[in-house]
């Protein structure tokens, strides 16, 4: 992918920085290769020291494995960041107006906008909660929309996740770990602060408490336990609101209350910001096999005594099957062509659309509707011929759980790696959160890099690392050098 | 607060100071070995499996009693549920289970004693053994330390608490296993001792200064019994561990506004040993008090779990 549009250098790679970004590349270019390894070490060092860990399924041994992290920082103009910002707004309406309408009067598909069987056969719609309206209308609270990018003005929705996100811990511990090792980048230009997140999650989920009064009710974060790979950012997030984290065990639901024991007693519960799927969240609906559920969490969430973040069901508007229909849901709902274009995607399930896929296997990255994680997907153009001919016969037998998308030459950072300062491909998830006020969306993200020369699959899973996103503010802040005795200057 | 996160809290209190403890006998064991010949030696060492309840799984394993075996079988291994790892693990697992009431020192000290551990698969030399154990040690305190920084809430209390009840725990197996060693049938209290054991034991709990600032005394065994159960004083005490348990159960209860059965028997410990004399104890036989100590320890362990409502 040579011809990669590379986001600090441009497209033909001059290290002088394309203009605005001159600063960046100028520290890239500055600070010797050792120093940043010597850094990027410590940030390492400190991660693993302070558990922030992940588990690698299917892999034992490694059981507990940092994320790479990468100390060469991305960033955003203030200019980029606004055309974003109203893309993902825009965005996340649409998908809790869609939730909406198909969990009540399903008015998009009586339009014929949405084929009824992609929604109603479709094993993330939970027709057993059609009419029921979640406390002040919310379902997808909070949405992590995976941004890719190929051009200066070219971003694209690749994946809106909607039910569960994470990451978003990274986000700010990749800019702790950047304000103590790089100061002097934060003296370059001014960056928007990301540490108000989790006050923001709380007023959020606080805000859709089922009782009037806000203040005085309960959150908690519900978690699977310290074996999910999430663990570390359910007990970051939880500590850095000050809710309980609980787990199932914790939870007790009595006369479509929910409760949580405490050494004085049970407490009444108001919201849940649940980290676990749906399908494992009450054994009485779903799966009777979870031990992770609370059972009849479901029948107090739909006597209204209760929130669920996210609500159960939000699956069907993340689906892959669905996301290609998001431009026309977009537009469905907003009246305007979504700002944020999709991918181009080809619907296996249509006779049309699969001829074309075979024929293009090469060349085309096909993805199972209900993968995720990086699993259960082939990269055209770096697979074997054995991996092509596997997905041509899983492709023929099941069309329809598959839909494919052209390989695009994602944009790249410069990266610290074992030859120096190199290119290597990124994508972008920034947090969009929706309360009973709004859309409200902390400037940054997770930044996600391929650490693989060439490699386009940024999944943590599957060797990606992180890196820093750093939005540039409106208003400049010039820091003037200034000794003991004078006075700092701040010009807005 | 969740009734789990305080029972792993309390864990935590317990498998650290269990950890520290086994650390400690093994480096006063390596020092009583070093002091005497063959086949005194080899006492030492099944000492210190009997004091850690340790006897019979360690036989099952069909090692010989040897300094690298039993060292390397109480530090490393993690077929042994009390073996320093095993403690560590699981005081980190509940550390990861219960972060929100952690600060984060104290997080960071007991991820660090895990993972220096980690990548050690023998105990190696004398030397590398003493090593491993002063900086499991170092460890302990580190995370003592971060505990005396922590806000003086229920968190702070429960690991306390823990920490006081395993202590407690303790020290009543280590006098129980050493006197039984030194003073065999027949020998008279004051008769001629081995000075090296006694000064193993007060190394064990790391009072051999205590002891001569509290006694101004030679080396006499009901003097080290009488400090380490009646003396309050002496943080490792039984009284002391009392003393604590009693304090740390009384601010949970003020913050709850009740108590329970778990503070009526901690307090009524806490009385009887504030009136018993050290002589009385060894009328009744000292090896019959400690064994009552241990089982009533256990039943404190129970109220305090039911109390608390601990799964």
């Amino acid at each position: 992918m040579g011809d990669a549009f590379d986001e600090i250098w441009g497209m033909n790679g001059d290290r002088a920085g394309r203009p605005d970004f001159t600063p960046l590349a100028h520290w890239i270019a500055s600070t010797p290769p050792a120093e940043l390894d010597r850094r990027q070490k410590a940030a390492e060092a400190a991660f693993r020291q302070l558990g922030i860990t992940f588990a690698v399924y299917g892999q034992e041994e490694s059981a507990e494995r940092i994320i790479p992290f990468d100390i060469v920082p991305r960033i955003f103009t203030a200019v980029e960041w606004a055309k974003l910002s109203e893309g993902l707004v825009q965005r996340v309406e649409a998908i809790n107006a869609f939730l909406n309408d198909v969990y009540g009067p399903q008015k998009i598909i009586a339009d014929g906008v949405v084929p009824p069987e992609l929604v109603l056969t479709n094993p993330q719609f939970r027709g057993f909660l059609h009419g029921h309206k979640p406390p002040h209308a919310i379902f997808a609270h909070i949405c992590g929309i995976d941004l890719v990018r190929t051009g200066p003005d070219d971003f694209f929705v690749l994946e809106d996740n909607a039910r569960t996100p994470s990451g978003v811990s990274y986000m700010l511990e990749n800019r702790e770990a950047m304000l103590r090792l790089c100061p002097e980048i934060f003296h370059l230009f001014p960056v928007c602060p990301v540490d108000r997140y989790p006050d923001e999650l709380r007023d959020t989920l606080r805000s859709v408490s089922p009782r009037r009064s806000a203040s005085d009710c309960v959150c908690v974060l519900l978690t699977p336990g310290h074996f999910n790979s999430a663990f570390y950012e359910h007990s970051f997030l939880a500590d850095s609101m000050g809710i309980e984290l609980v787990e199932a065990a914790d939870l007790e639901v009595d006369d479509d209350i929910v409760w949580m024991r405490t050494i004085d007693g049970r407490v009444r519960v108001d919201v849940i910001y649940r980290r676990i799927d749906d399908d494992y969240i009450d054994p009485l609906v779903f799966r009777p096999d979870s031990l992770l559920g609370v059972p009849g969490l479901i029948a107090a969430y739909r006597a209204g005594n209760v929130a669920l973040v996210n609500a159960p069901g939000t699956g069907i508007a993340d689906d892959k099957a669905i996301y290609s229909y998001m431009p026309e849901i977009v537009r469905y709902y907003s009246g305007g062509e979504a700002k944020l274009p999709n991918v181009e995607t080809y619907r296996c399930r249509e006779p049309q659309a699969l001829r074309y896929v075979l024929d293009h296997l090469g060349e085309l990255v096909v993805k199972l509707v209900d993968g995720s994680g990086g699993y259960g997907m082939l990269v055209g153009p770096t697979a074997t011929a054995k991996q092509i001919e596997d997905f041509r016969a899983a492709l023929i037998a099941e069309p329809q759980r598959y839909i494919a998308q052209p390989t695009l030459a994602l944009s790249t950072v410069p990266t610290l790696t074992d030859q120096g300062i190199a290119p290597r491909h990124v994508d972008f998830r920034p947090f969009v959160l929706t309360g009973a006020d709004g859309v409200n969306i902390v400037p940054g993200g997770l930044t996600r890099v391929a650490l693989r020369e060439g490699s386009l699959v940024v999944n943590s899973s599957q060797g990606g690392g992180t890196k820093d996103s750093l939005i540039l503010s409106e208003t400049p802040v010039q820091h003037q050098t200034q000794g003991f005795g004078g006075q700092m200057q701040a010009q807005g | 607060m969740l009734s789990r996160t305080a029972e792993q809290l309390y864990w935590i209190g317990r498998y650290v100071e269990r950890a520290e403890f086994t650390a400690r006998l093994i480096e006063a064991t390596l020092r009583l070995d070093a002091l005497s010949a063959r086949p005194a030696g080899k006492a030492a060492w099944e000492g210190a499996l009997l004091v850690t309840e340790c006897d019979t799984d360690f036989a099952a394993t069909e090692q010989p009693v040897t300094p690298r075996a039993v060292s390397s079988y109480l530090t490393l291994s993690p077929d042994n549920p009390s073996s320093i790892r095993s403690s560590l693990d699981m005081a980190r697992s509940n550390a990861k289970s219960v972060r929100t009431a952690l600060t984060r020192d104290v997080w960071e000290a007991i991820n660090r004693a895990w993972l220096a551990l980690r990548g050690l698969a023998t105990t190696g030399s004398y030397e590398d053994t003493l090593a491993l154990t002063a900086m499991i040690r170092a460890e302990t305190r580190g995370f003592e330390g971060a505990l005396n920084r922590m806000l003086r809430n229920e968190a702070y209390h429960f690991l306390g608490l823990g920490a006081a009840i395993e202590r407690a725990d303790n020290t009543a197996r280590l006098i129980d296993v050493k006197y039984h060693l030194l003073l065999p049938e027949g020998e008279q209290i004051g008769g001629v001792i081995d000075r090296d054991q006694w000064t193993t034991i007060l190394h064990t709990v790391s009072a051999n200064t205590a002891y001569r600032w509290l006694y101004h005394d030679e080396l006499k065994p009901w003097l080290v019994a009488d400090m380490l159960i009646l003396r309050s004083e002496m943080p490792r005490s039984l009284a002391g561990a009392t003393d604590e348990i009693v304090q740390h159960l009384a601010f949970i209860g003020k913050r709850i506004g009740r108590q329970g059965e778990a503070d009526r028997l901690a307090r009524r410990r806490q009385a009887t040993l504030s009136r018993t004399a050290i002589e009385a104890v060894f009328e009744r036989g000292l090896h019959e008090y400690l064994e009552a100590f241990v089982v009533e320890n256990a039943e404190l362990d129970r109220a305090i779990a039911q109390q608390f409502r601990f799964s």
